[in-house]
């Protein structure tokens, strides 16, 4: 089969490998009809990630056709499913408290000794995401063993097309979590730093959840538009002085609570020098966390913090201070897509939600290459961009 | 009973490793009658397990680790009295030959050779502990045991599997002793979490996407 498989630094090719196989009892094997790159695949692309090894396929964000089932899989062949992009056993102690991105299960053992390390415990398992979190091999492909396909794959209904629900893979959910987390009361005003995928899921979240004033913060024109669109009012953080305008913008007391979906690259918001402690022990660099930081000054005393963004290291100079004195709550996680898939299908179903907007092209797999170098380059014009295979080259919709 | 009792006299006549192995052997015995006793034999000042003190007498003898499995104490103990079970879990054991006495231990050992230990049951609860410990003869004096206790509430069943050994002396021994010194601490995790994902998924882990690059059938073709 084809995928796209990383090399290095900026180098990710299509290569042809060996199509997976059914191993595990409840595994499932998937014909990808669509697959995302995600912002977070800029990380790995970036080379900002460490145990990505040369040949490993890429991609959590996809869905497609039922091929083949293990003998305890619920599916069947020639279901459409939509994969999380968190692979959940669905029984362990995590688990069963709707905590799947916890899971105990899914990181084979011999590969949790990194994560265990660098954060006390380790990780569950991500498709295409590195060794760290398992080393599974990624969406960006024609074909993906799934495990655990009784519990994790949501079956979606054939008047859905892939644009519609492809999304409940990660963002969408990792949005709506991300707002959740926020813990978003009537009349709140809520500001989100960073208008890619995660930051306007989170904005149109936030809303839905009853917020009176949403506040997006970004610099490139085309995501601030697309969050005005959505409904939120937004800040140019390269002419505006965010927490002046925050400040000014929630009457006087500072915004109710702060989500920040940029996360550990923080491209375009003002880097910190940053000393890498963590590097010389794990290989993994100090996380620029501009934005959060900014987030934390931001929010009014006794407020809230949600971290949807991706952060996979340690931070100097956090204003911890802050935190303890203004009496803050501070949420993060992983998302724990399982919890929400069947919602968010039902509010796409109903009308309440779209996630269309954000689609800003469509290529064939074979042009993943040239889809991670414009993602990156051109974050302003490329919002998200699906992969296709089977889809002919030199088609673009 | 306790293991350290039970092995005692055949420890008596032996010299260098001898207090370590007593030690050892008196953290495992003392694990099986009660942490509140191994607490006062370790002399410590807290509540903490003997195993997870900073100098830990005898160095790397002394494996020790707890695992919560979200299963009965019963269905936990019926799979690990089945003692040929063991290798599906534990990766560095190739397959345990039952006798009628005892069991043989085929162990993977660097270079593509095996190292054979030959050990018995000296204790065998039904839901709550099994202990076994090598003959005299063996290539490894060791010594082991898996404890099964109730977690809070609905959380299952806390496994602790403590395991103590000495190589011999020798050529073998080096080999022994290499072997058991690759990070016999992780090495007993790995087998923990493996069981876990087993008993509570019913499969283990991998992140092979073809049969024949799993790391159980890796092994198999080293
Ligand atoms: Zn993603
Ligand atoms: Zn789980």
């Amino acid at each position: 089969m084809k995928a796209l498989t990383w090399h290095g630094t900026h180098d990710v090719r299509v290569d042809t490998v060996d199509d997976p196989e059914i191993i595990n009892p409840r595994d499932a094997i998937i014909k990808v009809t669509s697959t995302a790159i995600c912002g977070s695949d800029l990380h790995l692309y970036d080379g900002v990630i460490p145990a990505v090894r040369p040949g490993d396929i890429l991609g959590h964000e996809f869905m497609g056709e039922v091929m083949e089932t293990g003998k305890d899989s619920t599916l069947t062949k020639g279901q459409r499913v939509v994969v999380p992009f968190t692979i959940s056993c669905g029984g362990c102690f995590h688990c069963k408290m709707q905590q799947y991105s916890c899971c105990d299960n899914s990181n084979p053992a011999e590969k949790q000794d990194m994560s265990a390390t660098l954060y006390g415990h380790p990780m569950s398992a991500l498709f295409g995401y590195s060794h760290l979190t398992g080393g599974y091999s990624g969406g960006q492909a024609e074909y993906v063993r799934v495990p655990f396909s009784d519990v994790g794959p949501i079956v979606v209904p054939d008047h859905l097309d892939d644009d519609r629900v492809l999304f409940l893979s990660d963002i969408l959910p990792t949005g709506w979590m991300g707002a959740e987390n926020a813990d978003i009361q009537p009349d709140d005003t809520v500001a989100v730093w960073g208008c890619g995928p995660v930051g306007l899921f989170a904005i149109q979240s936030a809303l839905v959840m009853g917020a009176s004033k949403v506040i997006a913060i970004d610099h490139y024109p085309n995501r601030l538009a697309l969050a005005r669109q959505l409904g939120a009012e937004v800040i140019d953080f390269r002419g505006t002085d965010v927490r002046e305008a925050l400040m000014e913008m929630s009457g006087g007391i500072g915004v109710d609570a702060v989500i920040d979906a940029v996360g550990m690259e923080a491209h375009g918001f003002a880097p910190d020098n940053v000393i890498d402690i963590a590097k010389q022990k794990i290989g993994m660099g100090a996380d620029r966390a501009a934005a959060l930081k900014q987030a934390i000054l931001a929010v009014r005393p006794g407020g809230r913090v949600s971290i949807p963004g991706v952060y996979g290291g340690m931070t100097d100079k956090f204003p911890l201070g802050a935190m303890m004195e203004k009496a803050l709550q501070v949420r993060g996680g992983q998302t724990h897509v399982q919890r929400y898939t069947k919602d968010l299908l039902e509010k796409i179903e109903d009308g309440t939600l779209d996630t269309t907007f954000l689609i800003s092209h469509r290529l064939p797999l074979e042009d993943a290459a040239r889809g991670y170098k414009c993602f990156r380059e051109e974050q302003d014009s490329w919002t998200k961009v699906v992969l296709k295979p089977g889809m002919e080259l030199g088609q673009t919709k | 009973m306790t293991i350290n009792t039970q092995s005692s006299d055949r420890k008596s006549g032996r010299t260098g490793a001898t207090a370590a192995i007593a030690s050892a052997a008196l953290a495992v015995g003392g694990i099986a009658i009660g942490a509140a006793i191994a607490r006062r034999r370790a002399a410590s000042t807290d509540d903490a397990p003997e195993r997870s003190r900073k100098n830990l007498p005898g160095g790397n003898a002394l494996v020790g680790r707890t695992v919560t499995i979200g299963r009965s104490r019963e269905k936990l103990h019926g799979f690990w009295e089945k003692i040929e079970n063991l290798p599906e879990v534990m990766e560095n054991v190739e397959r345990i030959e039952r006798n009628a006495e005892t069991d043989i231990w085929h162990i993977r050992a660097p270079g593509g050779t095996t190292v054979q230990v030959e050990t018995r049951i000296t204790e065998n609860v039904p839901g709550e502990r099994i202990a076994w410990e090598s003959v005299e003869g063996s290539s490894i004096d060791t010594r082991g045991e898996v404890t099964f206790r109730d977690a809070p509430g609905d959380r299952g069943t806390r496994v602790t599997l403590v395991m103590s050994y000495d190589p011999p002396a020798g050529a073998l021994g080096r080999t022994v002793a290499k072997l058991f010194r690759r990070e016999p601490e992780v090495q007993a995790r790995h087998d923990l979490k493996r069981f876990k994902m087993l008993m509570e998924t019913g499969e283990i882990a991998t992140s092979a996407h073809r049969r024949d690059r799993t790391r159980a059938a890796q092994q198999e073709t080293e």
